[in-house]
């Protein structure tokens, strides 16, 4: 599974983009987006994930069951 | 319809309990023509600082009382991001009829945001101080912030550069600040005992972990106080900003005045809370309620001789464009600004702020000249409402003033203590009814409203409330006229043609300013 954000909660502030320690948030018109295939739940990097630990508003960066939980390589 | 307002109003406004409040009889804020401490900051100019610092401060709306009258501020909001959570702040907030810190509409990149400051600096010569004031945290995206500041260092070096910060990453951008040659950095501190902290921040966002509670105000008032001190030892110029939320730290901030104090701040500015259900922050939705007029100013009193404090802020956006309480945002939209022709004259900026210390040279000297020609002081301390629009005179209509300037007049001195923001009376000719209660409460604490001019409507309103609206010194600068106003007072109770009474509460205004 990778991360997501919920864009009716985002606020657009950036504060993920930076802590995310795979690039693999990106913004577009103002809202901030992660690439699935990038995220690795912070798994092996952090102890929580930062996007979620960073958000200023919770219930935001939520796990999207879509795709599989990522496994470390 | 005053007195239903009243008795709405009344429970709001209890005393504030246990706060020593030192009267104000010899160390009180204001001027006493060099020879006392002022405790209003920079407001009494060279005499009462250093000149090294009153060539740093007196062109800086946000430090110096006196300059704000003259300059102006923008700032830009590069810096989204935060690291903190505070329970007076919701991150989701946008409206640009609002006017309070960390709220902002339009965000701006490095480039965008240089952009846009050349092109008010050269539309508006007073445009004298940048600051990066959010809407997150200026050091949580330390990238954005340290970008804009290098490009305006090279473009527009008389520019003034300052930041605003909750001061958790201070400590490890010092080196930064002093290589961009910002001389101003203000820290917001509302606590120095993490118990107190932990009911005003949730959480903190540090070396990748969220902290809650108390550890988390631990680590926060240790990083300030670190920074506060590294600030200090290189030279930067730092002002304390504490927001005053009853019944949590108001007792509590006349220590963060002496801890702060003692760290070497310049000025401590204790700013009234910002708290309606609608804004949707965390004491807006449990109801913390926020401060009274007079619990603010007790609490401010009580602080005096700690460090200097200030009186005149305005609590501005994070985006705001203007002199202090006018917002011009509007004008330099990232649109408008595209279109614009900018061309940065720095000889024209120099000759207007030139044309500033003659204005303000007169205006010294006038209120010296009204406070030598004053008689003893009784002790009989009263307060009055300015309208003014800037120049340091009474030149506002009644019905055109969003805020009054609170001035504290003794026999023979002023002390500027204050503003209140209102909504506008005068709405395209005549006047509003239902926004006259409200500039009542607003200025309810005062015996007088200096004018320039008032409608009989508000006049007779406004006397039958207790408040004396003066046009009489129309024009003439705030200081001497207070003096000549209050001699008269005076001299009508000698003859006993009035009572001296004191006067109630008064309550600071909320909310969204719809009429502006």
């Amino acid at each position: 599974m990778a991360y997501k954000i919920d864009d009716t909660f985002c606020t657009g502030c950036s504060a993920c983009e930076t802590e995310c320690p795979n690039q693999a948030i990106y913004e577009k018109s103002g809202m901030f987006y992660i690439k699935p295939e990038k995220c690795t739940e912070c798994i092996g990097s952090f102890d929580e994930p930062q996007c979620v630990a960073v958000c200023p508003v919770d219930d935001t960066c939520i796990i999207d069951t879509k795709y599989p939980r990522y496994v470390a390589a | 319809m005053l007195s239903l307002l009243k008795s709405d109003t009344a429970p709001r406004l209890k005393p504030l309990g246990g706060i020593k409040v030192e009267l104000a009889g010899s160390s009180g804020c204001g001027t006493t023509g060099g020879a006392g401490k002022s405790g209003c900051g920079s407001s009494a100019g060279p005499a009462d600082m250093p000149p090294e610092i009153w060539e740093k401060v007196k062109n800086h709306p946000c430090y110096s009382e006196e300059a704000h009258h003259h300059f102006a501020r923008m700032h830009v909001a590069v810096a989204p991001a935060c690291n903190i959570q505070c329970n007076y702040c919701n991150r989701k907030y946008d409206c640009s009829n609002e006017s309070r810190p960390g709220v902002v509409s339009q965000k701006l990149t490095p480039d965008q945001a240089v952009k846009k400051v050349l092109a008010v600096a050269s539309t508006i010569p007073q445009m004298t101080v940048l600051g990066i004031a959010g809407p997150g945290d200026a050091l949580a995206s330390p990238h954005k912030t340290f970008e804009t500041f290098r490009q305006l260092q090279e473009k527009a070096p008389d520019i003034k550069l300052c930041l605003s910060t909750n001061g958790l990453m201070l400590p490890d951008y010092v080196d930064e600040i002093c290589k961009y040659n910002i001389d101003h950095v203000t820290i917001t501190i509302n606590m120095i005992d993490p118990d107190i902290g932990a009911q005003i921040y949730p959480w903190i966002f540090y070396q990748h972990k969220r902290i809650h509670g108390r550890e988390a105000a631990q680590i926060l008032t240790e990083r300030q106080m670190l920074g506060l001190e590294m600030l200090t030892a290189r030279g930067v110029l730092t002002k304390v900003n504490s927001v005053l939320i009853p019944g949590i730290n108001d007792q509590h901030l006349i220590e963060v005045n002496r801890a702060v104090k003692a760290r070497g701040a310049f000025l401590h500015n204790i700013m009234p809370l910002i708290s309606e259900a609608e804004h949707g922050t965390v004491f807006g939705l449990t109801g913390q309620r926020a401060p009274s007029a007079q619990e603010l100013k007790e609490v401010q009193d009580a602080c005096m001789g700690g460090a200097n404090l200030m009186r005149h802020c305005r609590q501005c956006r994070a985006d705001a464009v203007g002199l202090l309480g006018e917002d011009r945002s509007d004008e330099f939209t990232l649109e408008k600004v595209e279109q614009m022709e900018v061309v940065y004259d720095l000889d024209k900026r120099r000759a207007y702020q030139a044309g500033v210390e003659a204005q303000r040279a007169a205006q010294v000297a006038a209120k010296q000249a009204a406070q030598a020609a004053q008689q003893a002081d009784d002790g009989i301390k009263v307060l009055v409402a300015v309208a003014t629009k800037g120049k340091g005179r009474v030149n506002e209509h009644f019905g055109h003033a969003h805020e009054f300037q609170i001035y504290e007049v003794s026999a023979n001195r002023t002390a500027f203590v204050g503003h209140r923001r209102v909504d506008h009376y005068c709405q395209g000719g005549w006047g509003e009814d239902d926004v006259l209660p409200s500039i009542v409460t607003a200025i309810n604490d005062c015996h007088a409203v200096l004018v320039a001019k008032i409608g009989a409507c508000p006049r007779d309103e406004l006397k039958e409330a207790g408040i004396d609206p003066v046009e009489k010194y129309a024009h003439e600068f705030i200081e001497q006229a207070a003096l000549s106003w209050f001699a008269e007072y005076r001299e009508r109770v000698a003859n006993g043609e009035i009572v001296h009474q004191t006067r109630g509460d008064a309550s600071i205004r909320q909310g969204a300013y719809l009429a502006a």
